[in-house]
């Protein structure tokens, strides 16, 4: 068993070790950050000025549309994949993931589905213009024909997350060493297991919805055609059913990372470690039941509105008790702010802020106002930036040095930092002051008085591509080289993963460790 | 020993997943149906109704509004032949919209009723409606397109103006595939 990794390029494709496999996700998770962030500066600089200067309106749709897409399915989950390809195993002494040869399947499935997606682009009538929300009739009768390849690509995509999620839950249940009990696990391996249920309870639904989209555009049926007697609001609530737990996917092991190195640089226990996995827990039982918060101005009944507007307000408790523990984990501790730290501090202060402005748009008689303007895009990206993207961040400085064995330039970290926390402030706060002025999203060309905000966002956004530049140098030469780590890298952190040397081997665990 | 563990893991996710597949696209969308006919959600209305005999509530008025409109780019000239009435409940009651074919060919249009408000829905019976079937006209033909209701007498009292209003869609491509297919389902529900 105790051989290295095999040399050349076919050592990637056959790979079945988790840590291979977890490298290729995250490389290939930073190749669609890339991609998908040239489309966002495609977008802002359109944007910079009223009028329509750089592309068309058509062009400017599938730029938004591709924009969505591959930042949800190619950035950010892939990016969470690879990371607990990584760590699960080292975390609960396992020698490798439950399942390796399905796993190598599902990171190589991929590159496929994006390949196909990004081909729509030079085909006639161009990619997808409907918006990542794909809603119909949009996406079926007034679709290009490129939809077609789009809805495979959609279920290359999700055929690859459920395997992926099939993966964790195995190797979770099954795998770990004698003595690691369900309570005694890391907060990252927690949300993990807690996520990939919610995969593959939804990802199958996503699946469902575009292949009820293909029937519609192919097959003659009418799901979603009110002409044969279907109705496009049912495909907002199939779409949403998935839509809403899919943004919890794209949090909660955000949650896990945060609640690993925040106790590391605080110096002190995590706060609450049982409430946050009920937390968790709750959080992903409420995601099912709050998807028509999305829809508040199709036309739903009163009680409908109601129940969804307390439903979604409800999550904000749970959600309220991790901001709480985290806080209490850095009450009176002995703080350091290195790069990780800072990337996790930053996440809980504006995560926090993205929360507010969710409750802003549960609230169902002000959603009307709020719906479909730029308010929506300032909660999401608050969320998600540096909700999804700055945990990915932070994971991979705190962990960087386990899997290199070498130690990143702390002093480019800083600057990697303060360029993206400024970079992505001065991009989306002003958002919400456009939003809430009643700017749509979803246009090339806006009225005049939203200018300065707009030019403000564009000047940002470039910053904070250009922040990403920095994180990419940063890791190529830590990867090359650099101060060596030790093996524990960081003052004391808890956790299996730094008991084993760094860099870490290529093997690990092949004996259980003892848990204590 | 491991293995089988895994196996048989394995085998109830993909199961747990499958049947959300099968929830998605089987499930879902009946069930939306029904759960809008019970409550009268997306304001369709039902589908035939047979008339049962009942006392006519002569003490009470309730108007009705006829809107028509068009989806997409449907070129018919198509509107209610009277715009609003008065009706007594349970009162059969006739109207005839009117539906021109302006185009230089034939084509297949198709009427999707949308009531307001909801809760008046599952209250207004149609005995006879053109949009339980697809109405061909050929090219510059014209028609007209009759509906019989009643008004169900149990309307709640709150209500006093029903708005009935039918989308006009072009189906002649759609008509014209189903033809081939040879199943030409005529009675729909609306
Ligand atoms: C306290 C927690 C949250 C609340 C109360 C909340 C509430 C809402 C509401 C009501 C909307 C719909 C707004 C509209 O379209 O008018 C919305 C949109 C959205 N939220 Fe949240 N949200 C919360 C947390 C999150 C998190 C954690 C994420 C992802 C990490 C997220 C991602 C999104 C996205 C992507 C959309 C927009 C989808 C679209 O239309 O393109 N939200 N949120
Ligand atoms: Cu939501």
């Amino acid at each position: 068993m105790a051989h290295g990794p095999q040399s050349g390029f076919s050592r990637w494709l056959y790979t079945t070790n988790h840590k291979d496999i977890g490298s290729m996700y995250l490389w290939f998770s930073f190749a669609m950050f890339l991609l998908g962030g040239c489309m966002a500066l495609v977008i802002r600089a359109e944007l910079f000025e009223p009028g329509l200067q750089i592309v068309q309106p058509e062009f400017f749709n599938q730029m938004t549309t591709m924009h969505g897409l591959i930042m949800v399915f190619g950035a950010v989950m892939p990016a969470f994949v690879g990371l607990a390809n990584w760590m699960i195993p080292m975390m609960i002494g396992a020698p490798d993931m439950a399942l390796p040869r399905m796993n190598n399947w599902s990171f190589w499935i991929l590159p496929f589905a994006f390949a196909m997606l990004a081909s729509t682009l030079f085909m006639d009538g161009g990619a997808p213009n409907f918006g990542w929300t794909f809603y119909a009739p949009l996406s079926t009768e007034y679709a290009p024909p490129s939809t077609t390849f789009f809805i495979f690509s959609i279920h290359i995509m999700g055929a690859s997350s459920i395997m992926g999620a099939i993966n964790i839950i195995a190797t979770i249940l099954n795998m770990r060493a004698p003595g690691m009990t369900l309570m005694k696990m890391p907060l990252f391996v927690w949300t993990w297991l807690i996520t990939a249920y919610l995969l593959i309870a939804v990802m199958p639904v996503l699946a469902g919805v575009v292949t009820m989209m293909l029937m519609d555009i192919h097959f003659g049926t009418s799901f979603f055609s009110a002409a044969g007697g279907g109705d496009p609001v049912l495909f907002q609530h199939v779409f949403w059913f998935f839509g809403h737990p899919e943004v919890y996917i794209m949090i909660l092991p955000a949650f896990g990372i945060v609640s690993a190195i925040i106790p590391t640089f605080a110096r002190k226990p995590l706060f609450g470690y049982s409430s946050m996995v009920y937390a968790t827990a709750s959080i992903a039982f409420l995601s099912f039941i709050v998807w028509a918060h999305h829809m508040f101005t199709v036309g739903m009944p009163i009680a409908g509105e109601l129940f969804f507007m307390y439903a979604t307000m409800l999550i904000a408790v749970p959600t309220g008790v991790k901001v709480f523990n985290w806080v209490t984990t850095m009450f009176r501790g002995s703080m350091t702010f290195e790069t990780p730290m800072l990337f996790a501090i930053a996440f809980v202060i504006l995560f926090t802020i993205g929360g507010f402005s969710g409750l802003m748009l549960a609230i169902a008689p002000a959603d009307f106002q709020y719906h479909d303007t730029y308010f929506v895009v300032a909660h999401f990206h608050y969320v998600l930036v540096p909700g999804a993207i700055f945990s990915i961040t932070a994971g991979v400085y705190y962990w960087l040095p386990k899997w290199t064995g070498n130690m990143y330039n702390e002093t480019m970290g800083k600057v990697h930092f303060w360029l993206a926390f400024i970079g992505l402030n001065v991009t989306f706060f002003p958002m919400h002051f456009v939003g809430l002025a009643g700017m749509p999203r979803r246009i090339p060309d806006y009225a005049l008085q939203f200018a300065d905000f707009n030019q403000i966002a564009s000047v940002g956004a470039f910053l904070f591509g250009a922040a990403q530049l920095v994180f990419l140098f940063n890791v190529v030469r830590t990867v090359m080289g650099g101060r060596k780590a030790t093996d524990k890298v960081w003052d004391n952190p808890e956790g299996l993963e730094w008991t084993v040397p760094s860099p870490a081997p290529y093997h690990t665990f092949s004996t259980p460790p003892a848990v204590r | 020993m491991r293995l089988s563990e895994n196996a048989k893991l394995t085998t109830k996710l993909l199961a747990l997943a499958g049947s959300m597949l099968v929830f998605a696209i089987f499930i879902m969308p009946p069930l939306y149906d029904a759960f809008c006919e019970i409550t009268g959600l997306n304001g369709k209305t039902g589908s035939r109704y047979e008339a049962v005999p009942a006392a006519v509530n002569t003490d009470r008025l309730v108007k009705v509004q006829f809107v028509a409109n068009f989806n997409g780019n449907m070129p018919w000239a198509f509107k209610p032949s009277v715009v609003s009435m008065k009706v007594h409940p349970g009162e059969p009651v006739d109207t005839v919209f009117l539906a021109t074919n302006p185009t230089g060919r034939d084509m297949v249009g198709q009427a999707i009723p949308s009531l307001v408000p909801f809760k008046a829905a599952e209250y207004f019976h149609k005995t006879e409606c053109f949009c339980f079937n697809q109405q061909a006209l050929k090219a510059g033909e014209s028609a007209e397109l009759p509906l019989r209701f009643i008004v169900d007498p149990d309307l709640p009292p709150g209500v006093n103006t029903i708005t009935l209003s039918y989308t006009l869609f072009d189906v002649t491509e759609k008509f014209t595939r189903n033809l081939d297919n040879n199943n030409a389902d005529s009675e729909r529900e609306g």
